[in-house]
């Protein structure tokens, strides 16, 4: 291809122990959207990193328009053009709109010239946005907007997108995507990565797929499959979920009028939500997250205390019981955060074993630890759920973000529970590891024990439960038979049309 | 004259004795923002008291006297921005520490300087303004180090605004990993905003042992520091409620010296304590009433910021 806007070759940057990036090469032309593939640990988030500057490569080289590009620091690679928008968001709570954007730019105009210019950028992309509204009390979707709105005032001829569409609603992706596409009509070009196939398969020109910091194929998303990409990024044969063979019971677990003030600053307050659960049956919910997912999942879990008669496990009213008292009647949560809620981030695997394992295990005798029985536990989570660390005496912290879940969810999935609660299972998981965490939640309800599982991935939903709910603003819709519901229908679910709800009763 | 005290008299010594509470606090101020808390104000103002005693002694320059305890609080702070910042030392036990080390290193220096006078530092004359009836002694018979402190507040409060560098410093201190994202050095804001925050704090000590006392004693801050620590928080990180704040203690301090000397029968320990009693307990109840809203403390105060996380 001629006239490619960036051209990389060879590019190496290798860490301690482990080489992230192993002689990379590809090309973007302008107004091309080329997707970057790849497993965890694939190597993409360093590869762009390299390109905006915030990483300096071992080896190799890049050239932008044609000249040599070696940006020293994400100054200079905004400088030269290229723009990127987060995978975490990297904005500000406290402070406004407007003001968020001016720090992403080299020279801002005075605040009220550059609040009207947000104003007409946000229009013209069909992304509305109020540049005087202060950024904590924005969605996820508006949050997005205004870290692309920040790239798009400095006119970049590359937009980096990491993982766009992982906290987005429907509605919200297909705003999205026609930005995209206008962007890219403009001639921008977008290197986009994501873990998403079908939306790649959707949006994007060309793909690059990495596995082990090396390029493995190239390809054109669309002449692909999407069990072909993931075969590609995989390396291997890939299994799909298998849901066959499940019978609800009795109704085991329920939630009853449940309310909660907020826990944090910006965070909802729980209203009014109530469901029931049969033994076998797994529960869907879904919504973006910052919609009361963690408040639901500490009620649940016995962190937050709630009303007395809310909260009940085979007709035992359990409001008022702590975590360790829910553990011992069969109730077990899985957080979301990894690090610092579900796992200690200094402690062993062994040790992080026995944090919850041991109210159901006998992983102490008389106050003391007992450490063989619970090295073995372990062990059992370490090789039942293909954790692939060096050995139990490893730290949390050292394990993969993928690795450390699957620990996580073993360690509960293992203790036999009644009821699990787990909030974003697969969340920055790659494919394969995600497939086998659904897999072992599934295979735990046939076993005869109710799943409630709170995620924002559509499709998982979709795939793993029996029932659907969104949570939006702190208020649950009441739960529908996942079998025959539209997308469309999702998306008024999680957008909170409360006619829905209506409609459903 | 009410009770034997005179409210002119009262309130012109009340923008005196502000004065080294409110240049540490507004120092902190901007060192919070950026999102480090440094409890070594009280050793900071310490050292400021006798560096700046010293050199105004033997310059014979009450001017170059308060530039070198500026200069000593900012060193000092510097080394705790080396600790901290680069070292990633722990910012609560290395602040604590600071300040007993301010107050051993001053008492050694300061043994030679004992009972000694500095030089006047001069007022300045307003000429007709000074003159004006009741308004005159109280706003416009002051040193020049109370309108500069009074400057500072409103340039401080200014910058942070307005500024595009008081953004920034607010963008370090809100989400410390997002502003390394975008390229802004984190490291180079918190070291530069901890060394403005220890001139002022180095400044405030300064006033002590030049103006207010004025005399160099050992431990001659008696908590001044931690006062101005207590007014940032309670003051919910706004300069213009830090000059409320100190202007409320420095107004208890010189009323209770005005009772001790007027000869009520109150004793005088309870007295000396009421100005760190009563302020604390109005701040409390002025952050209480205010909770709602405003959000408070910067999201990265007092974490460690380090590139590779």
């Amino acid at each position: 291809m001629t006239g490619a806007l960036l051209k990389i070759e060879g590019l190496t940057k290798a860490y301690p122990g482990v080489v992230a990036n192993d002689g990379v090469g590809f090309q973007v032309a302008p107004g091309e959207v080329h997707a970057l593939l790849g497993e965890n640990g694939a190597g993409k988030s360093t590869l762009v990193k390299m390109i905006y500057g915030l990483v300096k490569p071992d080896a190799g080289t890049m050239q932008f328009q044609g000249a040599p590009y070696t940006p020293p620091e994400p100054r200079a690679a905004r400088a030269a053009g290229v723009a990127m928008v987060f995978q975490h968001f990297s904005l500000f709570e406290a402070l406004r709109v407007a003001e968020n954007v001016a720090l992403g730019m080299e020279n801002p105009p005075p605040m009220r010239a550059l609040s009207t210019r947000i104003h007409e950028i946000s229009t013209a992309y069909g992304l509305p946005l109020d540049p005087a509204r202060t950024v904590g009390d924005l969605s996820a979707g508006e949050r997005q907007r205004v870290e692309i709105i920040r790239c798009l005032l400095q006119d970049p001829k590359l937009l980096i997108m990491d993982e766009p569409t992982s906290v987005l609603t429907p509605q919200e992706v297909e705003i999205l995507f026609g930005t995209l596409r206008k962007l890219a009509a403009e001639g921008t070009a977008i290197l986009y990565i994501s873990h998403k196939l079908e939306e790649i398969r959707s949006l994007c020109d060309s793909a690059t797929i990495l596995r082990g910091g090396k390029v493995v194929a190239s390809c054109t998303p669309r002449e692909n499959s999407a069990r072909e990409l993931a075969e590609l990024m995989v390396g291997g044969e890939f299994a799909a979920t298998d849901r066959a063979g499940r019978k609800l019971g009795a109704k085991i677990f329920e939630v009853a009028h449940l309310n909660l003030a907020p826990m944090s600053q910006f965070g909802p307050a729980l209203k009014d939500v109530s469901f029931t659960l049969a033994a076998g049956e797994v529960l869907g919910i879904g919504g973006v997250a910052g919609n009361g997912q963690e408040e639901l999942l500490s009620t649940l879990s016995g962190e937050s205390p709630s009303a007395p008669g809310t909260v009940s496990l085979h007709g035992q009213d359990i409001a008022d019981l702590g975590p360790n008292d829910r553990r011992r009647l069969g109730l077990l949560a899985a957080p979301e955060e990894r690090l610092g809620h579900a796992a200690v981030p200094n402690l062993s695997l062994t040790e992080n074993a026995i944090l919850t394992g041991t109210v159901r295990r006998p992983l102490t005798r008389n106050g003391f630890l007992n450490m063989g029985a619970a090295k073995r536990f372990a062990e059992e989570i370490i090789s039942g759920f293909d954790v692939r660390t060096p050995g139990p005496h490893v730290a949390a912290r050292a394990l993969s973000g993928g690795n450390l879940q699957k620990f996580v969810i073993g360690r509960e999935v293992l203790q036999a529970p009644e009821v699990l609660v787990v909030n974003q299972p697969t969340w920055g998981v790659d494919a394969a590891a995600a497939a086998s965490i659904r897999q072992s939640l599934l295979d735990l309800a046939s076993k005869g024990a109710a799943v409630i599982v709170i995620s924002q991935d559509l499709d998982e939903l979709m795939e793993i439960s029996d029932r659907f709910c969104a949570l939006n603003e702190g208020r649950l819709s009441a739960p529908r038979p996942t079998e025959g519901l539209s997308m469309e229908e999702i998306g008024l679910m999680l957008g909170g049309a409360h006619g829905m709800q209506e409609a459903a009763r | 004259m009410i009770g034997g005290i005179d409210i002119v008299t009262l309130i012109a010594a009340l923008m005196a004795a502000s004065t080294p509470v409110l240049l540490a606090a507004t120092g902190e101020l901007v060192a919070e923002k950026a999102g480090v808390l440094n409890l070594g104000v009280e050793g900071m103002m310490i050292l400021g008291a006798v560096a700046g005693f010293a050199t105004a002694v033997t310059t014979g320059s009450p001017v170059l006297g308060f530039i070198g305890g500026a200069i000593a609080g900012a060193l000092l702070a510097s080394l705790f921005a080396l600790l901290t910042q680069i070292l990633l030392s722990n910012q609560t036990a290395t602040g604590l520490a600071l300040t007993l080390f301010g107050l051993g290193l001053s008492a050694l220096f300061g043994k030679g300087f004992e009972g000694i006078r500095p030089p006047p530092t001069t007022k300045i004359d307003l000429g007709p303004l000074s003159d004006m009836p009741v308004l005159g002694p109280i706003l416009f018979h002051h040193d020049w180090v109370v309108y500069l402190s009074l400057i500072l507040v409103a340039v401080t409060w200014a910058f942070l605004k307005y500024s595009r560098m008081g953004l920034i410093i607010r963008a370090v201190g809100e989400n410390h990993d997002a502003a390394h994202a975008l390229g802004y050095r984190v490291i180079a804001v918190r070291f530069a905003a901890l060394a403005f925050g220890g001139a002022l704090a180095g400044m405030g000590g300064a006033y002590l042992s030049l103006v207010r006392v004025p005399q160099w004693t050992e431990g001659m801050t008696a908590g001044a520091g931690w006062i101005a620590l207590a007014i940032v928080v309670f003051a919910s990180w706004k300069p213009e409620r830090v000059l409320i704040g100190a202007y409320l203690f420095g107004g208890i301090t010189a009323l209770q010296l005005q009772l001790q000397a007027a000869g009520y029968a109150i004793p005088v320990h309870l007295l000396s304590m009421a100005p760190y009693v009563i302020t604390v307990l109005v701040l409390v109840i002025l952050s209480a009433t205010h909770r709602h809203g405003a959000p408070a403390a910067p999201a990265a105060l007092g974490r460690s910021f380090h590139a590779s996380n």
